[in-house]
């Protein structure tokens, strides 16, 4: 039976209450814009709170081309950037979400005289019989094809060309063949709000989007600081660039600041941010009582209602949760803790079952990203807000870097540390070699790299994954028995 | 009673078996030039049991590595890393041995070993530069056999630079140079710099510690081992059974698993 083959998932109430917050964000911003009022597309480490005391909506295009990637999109969003003249080795969330301004959408190919989808015989799972074996083709000798899960052809189709098209029945068809997925169906900004804080392409990344649109841009920019203590000539600099980002606001909304509204985004922006850092620190606990992968799914939340109230109260959930798994003993991971490691820099969303599929057959779980401290910032007052805010990714020296990093590793135990060389940030990438000669000088453990890219499928080889991720298990437990020889 | 173990390494390009005998003697060893997804496994296979006068039966554990490792499930009792496979096998033919720089078909790996036993490692990106599929391009292009490269890099007067480190573009360098009637040994030099530029690249980000040792099929060429010596500044320790490294170091752990 097929029910007692596989026994279906169970979702915990705080994820689902984590992916109601993101798809609730999503459909307030579609209806914002059918009412006519503004939509604002943001960097993911922007101020939020400020946009949110004007009641803004606002989405966020690097968690936008995750999704994407995800859904297997990547590449066709890619290439339509490139054919616009972007080249293929800038940021693959920057290109899909600059041919994403400029109109471009992955669509299902129609056929217009019956107006059925036109589908792929190659994709979908294979037919398996009633008793569970995957049916054979006798034609071809490979296995048939499920029709219910096979899906249309993906084709390239442009918001702009359907806009131009008279009323009638193509027009119809193409416009409903876009694919349904929330992060295809995100509106189009009326403005930018873009801080350079998280990355060094986004401020020609969002300019880009500006010209195109014909849109305000906010700009905040924090540069890179080479102390690990944040001065304050630095808060100064960031502080007045809040308030000039507040007067531009006024001026697009046509409304004057709230100051209350903004209070209690703050708030709203502590709170999640300590429940998140909790949430974090459950990965402490031996063996984890969920995967460390799931901090990457999570992460949308952080990143797109990090000042909502719904994002503080579904990670409060999410720790009850994980405290109840603690209490009984189990797991969100699928197999049984052998090895415990850090996972360094974003995952390759187009190849995620290719990414886990080794750590799972080799018992690896992740248990420290740097998004925990990178995101879990909690502050009083402005100036404390511009402090936090100078303190992201990109924005600070590599001995703040390792600190936060090997903080990590060592709180939440790990045995080793993968590194994901993503073409995608090279900036960030550039100084992972002495990051990992250091993780391996300070923390003695070993440190595998590979290359891939994080939204782009054409930069990342299994083969070579694979082969990286059980050289670095090896490594593993040649440290292993060392330690317990000693 | 003697305990036999058979090492199977199927690179990218060539496919090759080991078999030890107690650990510590190579019995019989074969290489078939052709590698994953080909019958080069299988006819390395046979051809290893036949020069040992052996059957599979006869061998107590039989370990299977490299890019083609998942693919002999119905012979190997057990598959590791090549990664694993190359520093074993580097450590019993140079027990004083710190690094191992291995030039495959398509990959470079640099291992750093601290007691016999790998401690970490870096590997190539995406990119065939500084691979032995790089050095089978240029070959062509200059219309030698990619076995003498060594011997005509030695005749070479002047070393000619080629800056590119990407193959189709260091392609096009060396076309123009052939085009310039330069001398091919000269070439071939600079060939050898680039690819020994890339390596070392490679090499320091793990750190390099003496002894060094270079395995995989391009350590035979003599051009790549000296260019990487004066890049590295420092000897370069090769061996004769260089190419079937990894499938000694798999028919060692072969025996490790079959005494447990």
């Amino acid at each position: 039976m097929a029910e007692e083959k596989k026994a279906k998932k169970t979702v915990s109430p705080g994820v689902l209450a984590l992916r109601k917050v993101v798809e609730d964000v999503y459909a307030d911003a579609r209806t914002a814009k059918a009412e006519g009022k503004l939509v604002g597309w943001s960097s993911s480490k922007f101020p939020c709170e400020l946009a949110e005391a004007f009641d803004l909506n606002v989405m966020y295009p690097e968690n936008q081309a995750a999704g994407i990637a995800a859904n297997r999109d990547g590449e066709i969003m890619c290439q339509a950037a490139e054919d616009l003249g972007f080249d293929n080795d800038i940021c693959g969330y920057a290109r899909i979400s600059l041919a994403y301004a400029a109109g471009k959408r992955a669509s299902r190919k129609v056929d217009f005289e019956t107006g059925e989808y036109v589908m792929d015989p190659n994709s979908g799972k294979p037919l398996k019989d009633e008793n569970g074996n995957v049916v054979i083709d006798e034609a071809t000798g490979k296995p048939k094809k499920d029709p219910k899960t096979m899906q249309p052809y993906t084709v390239l189709d442009d918001i702009h060309e359907i806009a131009a098209l008279p009323e009638g029945r193509e027009k119809e068809l193409r416009l409903a063949a876009i694919k349904p997925y929330r992060q295809m169906q995100m509106p189009q900004p009326d403005f930018v709000l873009c801080c350079n804080n998280i990355c060094n392409c986004m401020t020609k990344w969002y300019e880009n989007i500006a010209r195109m649109c014909n849109i305000p841009l906010i700009m905040i920019d924090i540069p890179y600081n080479n102390t690990v203590e944040v001065h304050d000539s630095n808060v100064a600099y960031v502080r007045a660039q809040f308030d000039a980002a507040i007067r531009q606001l006024e001026e697009i909304t046509g409304k004057k600041f709230d100051e209350k509204k903004f209070e209690q985004a703050c708030a709203n922006a502590n709170r999640t941010a300590q429940n998140w850092l909790k949430v974090c620190d459950y990965l402490q606990y031996k063996p984890a009582p969920m995967s460390g992968f799931d901090l990457f799914n999570h992460m949308a939340d952080v990143v797109t209602a990090r000042g909502k109230v719904e994002a503080a109260e579904a990670f409060e959930l999410l720790a009850q949760d994980l405290e109840e798994n603690i209490r009984t003993g189990t797991s969100t991971l699928p197999f049984p803790e052998k090895y415990r490691v850090m996972f360094e820099g974003i995952p390759c969303w187009p190849k995620l079952p290719n990414l886990f599929k080794p750590l799972k057959e080799n018992g690896v779980n992740v248990t420290a990203v740097v998004y925990a401290p990178a995101f879990g910032f909690v502050y009083n007052g402005l100036d404390e807000m511009a402090r936090a805010y100078y303190k992201a990714p990109n924005s600070v020296c590599i001995e703040q870097g390792v600190a936060w990093r090997e903080g990590i590793c060592v709180d939440n135990k790990v045995d080793g540390v993968l590194v994901h060389y993503n073409r995608s940030c090279k900036p960030w990438s550039g100084y992972m070699a002495e990051m990992q000669r250091r993780f391996t000088k300070d923390l003695g453990i070993p440190c595998a790299g590979f290359d891939g890219d994080q939204a782009d499928p054409r930069n990342f080889n299994e083969a070579q994954y694979t082969t990286r991720v059980q050289g670095l298990v090896e490594a593993m437990d040649a440290g292993i028995a060392a330690k317990e020889a000693k | 009673m003697s305990i036999y173990t058979l090492g199977i390494d199927v690179g990218s390009t060539a496919s090759k078996c080991v078999i030890i005998k107690d650990g510590a003697e190579i019995t019989a060893k074969a290489l078939i030039d052709v590698g994953a997804g080909t019958s080069g496994p299988a006819r390395a296979i046979a051809a290893v049991l036949e020069n040992a006068g052996m059957t599979k039966e006869d061998m107590a554990f039989v370990m299977a590595t490299g890019y083609g490792r998942n693919s002999l499930d119905e012979i190997a009792d057990g598959q590791m890393s090549e990664l694993s496979c190359h520093a074993r096998g580097a450590h019993f033919l140079f027990p004083e041995v710190h690094t191992v720089i291995d030039i495959g078909g398509q990959d470079v790996k640099v291992i750093e070993i601290e007691d016999g036993v790998m401690k970490n490692f870096a590997m190539n990106d995406k990119c065939a530069a500084g691979t032995g599929r790089f050095l089978d391009v240029m070959a062509r292009v200059l219309e030698v056999r990619v076995q003498d490269l060594g011997d005509l890099a030695e005749k070479s007067t002047r070393v000619i630079g080629i800056s590119s480190t990407c193959t189709v573009f260091a392609e096009s360098e060396v076309i123009s140079q052939l085009s310039m009637d330069t001398d091919k040994c000269d070439i071939i030099a600079g060939i050898h710099r680039s690819v020994a530029g890339r390596v070392t690249g490679l090499a320091r980000r793990v750190g390099v510690r003496e002894q060094v040792v270079m395995t995989g099929g391009v350590a035979q060429n003599r051009g790549i081992v000296k260019a990487l010596s004066e890049e590295l500044g420092c000897e370069i320790h090769t061996s004769p059974l260089t190419q079937y490294n990894g499938a000694l170091g798999a028919a060692l752990f072969a025996y490790a698993k079959a005494t447990k």
